[in-house]
């Protein structure tokens, strides 16, 4: 898969966990169990992981280890979830987070 | 009264610069102008600028830009970022949910 | 409320030290982290360490903290994971959530030793995506096997910018530049020096204008700043990448202590706001001590040590040990940590303008400035020499705390002496065998064995090489200079890896004769 690294020259095989599915917004994506969701939609190619309340800019991963928050996203309904240090199961629904909602900002001001 | 509270001294006016719009504090999305007019505006410690501006009381709690805005602060206080006192510390330290935070194990016991 | 003789906050190398220490000494400890895994950032250190045997040198990061985990488990530390201290209180009343509780605890002494948080800079653009920390590249690419990214811009020189930025071309990216606003690179030379080689461009001087992109970065623009950091108009430079890691230097993570009510300061020599304590991190607050880089940033090794002497001191102050035993202990880890604290990066040479090695040779300014030793200087240095045979060359020109090339060559050839930060010198009296051991444990990846005698017309370079794929025996391809420009063709003669050489892999290349001085790197293609 892409962006994964197979074998490293110093750490050798990296040891993964099971291969799993999870969506992700409308597609449906593979991972590996236990791994943070981050690496997963990292692996794939996803880089914007939410949009700010305020000023509707994109974020992603910044600090990889749940420090700075930006990577948050809606995990299985819940907002806020650190995607860097949140395992991957399978069959979690991963969704943008724009503001604090999963639903587009356009949707939000509708309601 | 140490050199950041006096608020009798002149720190000059506000003077916007072309880097005003550069968010700061990430989560809660304040401006380095929104800071240095906050200075201007008497905030001069960074417990008030905290309070004033929202800056460091967002999701990561001021994980990543508590040095920043002190550095700010101080430039436009024109004193040495050493000078300004942190911001108070207090728990939770990590960002938690009010439900986790209400619900206090009894005993103390690990689950071994 | 439970009672533990010792608790800890960090399962670092500071606070697992300080917990093998005083585990052995019989008291009850717990050791709370609010990871996943323990070890702190030590699994994400895949190079090998400096300093030496006492400081566990030439082994890699990931290693030492699997034997500080067999070792904290063998003396009965208990390590809770995904546990958050989100508070202390008076009294040494830790608050602790673990799961969907909180928990409070009381500990007779306690130990701080949270780490570091990455400092980060601003420029425009720096919330897209793809700005990460150098932390952040570290983790996914060494922890979770992911790439960080394909064309990666580096900004800060410091070790860990020089660490990373090797870390991420081992595993497949690109660094297109490593860029730095100091006029001068801020980590070791030797490091630098391994980037170079490869070709990274460096910029001293330079820092990011910035970020490019809509939805994630697609690009960066730097640009040269004056001796006020201020930009020159007119010297922006721009680079195509996906990627921009900050490595600009770490805060202690001291709030906590803060929180209880301890004696701070705000010390720039020491990273920030840190507890005020003294060598064995007794604070002002009885029983509440401190270890590793939350009182102040220094490397692992360093962390390590502290953790224990902290350990041990924890350990006095319940009476679990005399007065006497504790200063016996101090006495030899505070030379240990001497050993470390020495050299041209000492703490107390921060900011000093260093202008010759303690061996009165003038530095490399070339290393300073563009992270290489240029040809002309590198001949000033006792670890060039020419000898008729295979023997080593040792490109280490800075005075740092490291050692394991004297203990690594079984002939001898090698000499530190007493001092650890002198430089290696090359004893006349031993006959190089070319084993190589010397090219694996340098942990700078400084030392290459060089035979100009080779055959008629060509020398044998042998240099580490830690990439994949390992080139194979007949491979032909270009040797690069030491500042990873083109040399001259090249053919690879062998490449040798045993398990004492620890994943540094030894490549032998034929070079015609002239160029032995000066082919430092192999690359497969033909440049």
């Amino acid at each position: 898969m892409e962006n994964r690294i197979e074998t490293h020259p110093v750490l050798g095989e990296i040891q993964k966990g099971k291969r799993v599915t999870f969506t992700y917004n409308d597609r449906e994506l593979e991972g590996y169990e236990g791994e943070p969701i981050a690496a997963a939609l990292k692996s794939a190619g996803v880089m914007v992981h939410r949009y700010t309340k305020k000023e509707h800019k994109p974020r992603g991963i910044f600090c990889a280890i749940g420090r700075c928050t930006d990577c948050v996203m809606v995990v299985d309904g819940k907002p806020n979830v650190r995607t860097c240090v949140t395992p991957l199961a399978a069959g979690m629904k991963v969704q943008t987070q724009y503001g604090v909602s999963d639903k587009p900002f356009e949707e939000q001001d509708r309601a | 009264m140490n050199k950041v509270n006096d608020r009798s001294r002149d720190i000059g006016k506000f003077i916007p610069a072309e880097d005003d719009g550069r968010i700061i504090c990430r989560c809660e999305e304040i401006t380095k102008g929104e800071i240095r007019k906050a200075v201007h505006e008497g905030m001069f410690t960074l417990t008030e600028i905290r309070r004033y501006l929202r800056t460091g009381m967002g999701l990561c709690q001021g994980q990543t830009c508590a040095k920043l805005v002190k550095s700010i602060v101080a430039a436009e206080l024109h004193v040495s970022p050493a000078e300004l006192e942190p911001a108070t510390s207090r728990v939770p330290m990590r960002p938690i949910e009010m439900r986790i935070l209400g619900n206090e194990a009894k005993g103390g016991d690990l689950n071994e | 409320m439970k009672r533990y003789d010792l608790i800890i906050v960090g399962a670092g190398p500071s606070g697992l030290s300080a917990a093998i220490e005083a585990a052995k000494r019989g008291l009850k400890v717990v050791v709370f982290d609010e990871n996943e895994k323990p070890g702190g950032q030590l699994f994400k250190q895949i190079h090998k360490f400096f300093g030496s045997k006492e400081h566990k040198a030439k082994i890699r990061g990931f290693v030492i903290g699997q034997q500080l985990l067999e070792e904290a488990e063998a003396a009965g530390v208990k390590t809770v994971l995904n546990a958050t201290v989100i508070g202390l209180y008076q009294d040494r009343e830790v608050v602790v959530k673990i799961g969907e509780e909180v928990r409070h605890y009381k500990g007779d002494s306690i130990i701080i030793a949270t780490g570091a948080a990455e400092n980060m800079v601003t420029f425009d653009g720096w919330t897209l995506p793809g700005v990460i920390g150098a932390g952040a590249a570290q983790t996914m690419m060494n922890l979770h096997g992911v790439k960080p990214g394909e064309k990666i811009l580096m900004l800060g020189s410091g070790n860990v910018g020089l660490v990373v930025s090797f870390q991420l071309m081992q595993c497949g990216c690109e660094v297109v530049a490593l860029v730095d606003a100091a006029p001068k690179v801020g980590g070791y030379g030797v490091h630098a020096a391994k980037v170079a080689r490869m070709g990274v461009p460096f910029y001293l001087s330079h820092t990011i204008v910035r970020a490019e992109g809509e939805e994630c970065v697609t690009g960066v623009t730097i640009a040269e700043v004056d001796n006020n950091f201020k930009f020159i108009p007119g010297t922006e430079k721009h680079f195509d990448v996906d990627t921009i890691c900050l490595a600009v230097g770490l805060s202690p993570m001291s709030q906590l202590l803060k929180m209880a009510g301890c004696d701070m300061e705000d010390n720039p020599r020491r990273g920030g706001q840190v507890p005020i304590c003294d060598s064995c991190g007794r604070t002002s607050l009885p029983g509440v001590f401190v270890a590793g880089d939350v009182s102040g940033i220094e490397e692992a090794s360093s962390a390590m040590i502290e953790g224990r002497m902290a350990g041990i001191a924890a350990a006095e102050y319940l009476g679990f040990i005399e007065k006497k035993e504790l200063e016996a202990e101090l006495l030899s880890l505070d030379a240990a940590l001497d050993g470390l604290r020495r050299g041209m990066f000492a703490p107390e040479n921060r900011g000093k303008n260093i202008t010759e090695t303690e061996e009165h040779i003038p530095v490399s300014e070339n290393l300073l400035k563009h992270g290489y030793v240029t040809d002309e200087e590198i001949t000033r240095f006792p670890g060039f020499t020419h000898a008729v045979g295979v023997h080593p060359v040792m490109e280490c020109t800075q005075n740092i705390p490291c050692n394991p090339c004297q203990d690594a060559c079984p002939k001898g050839c090698i000499r530190i002496g007493e001092k650890i930060t002198s430089l290696p010198s090359v004893n006349p009296e031993s006959d190089c065998i070319g084993c190589g051991m010397c090219v694996a444990s340098c942990s700078g990846q400084a030392i290459f064995l060089v035979d100009e005698t080779f055959e008629d017309g060509y020398a044998s370079v042998t240099i580490p090489y830690e990439f994949l794929p390992l080139p194979a025996a007949g491979t032909r391809g270009t040797a690069l200079g030491r500042n990873g420009q083109k040399v001259c063709d090249a053919e690879v003669i062998s490449v040798k890896s045993v398990p004492a050489y620890d994943k540094t892999n030894l490549l032998t290349m034929k070079v015609p004769v002239d160029y032995a001085d000066k082919a430092r790197f192999f690359v497969q293609e033909q440049v």
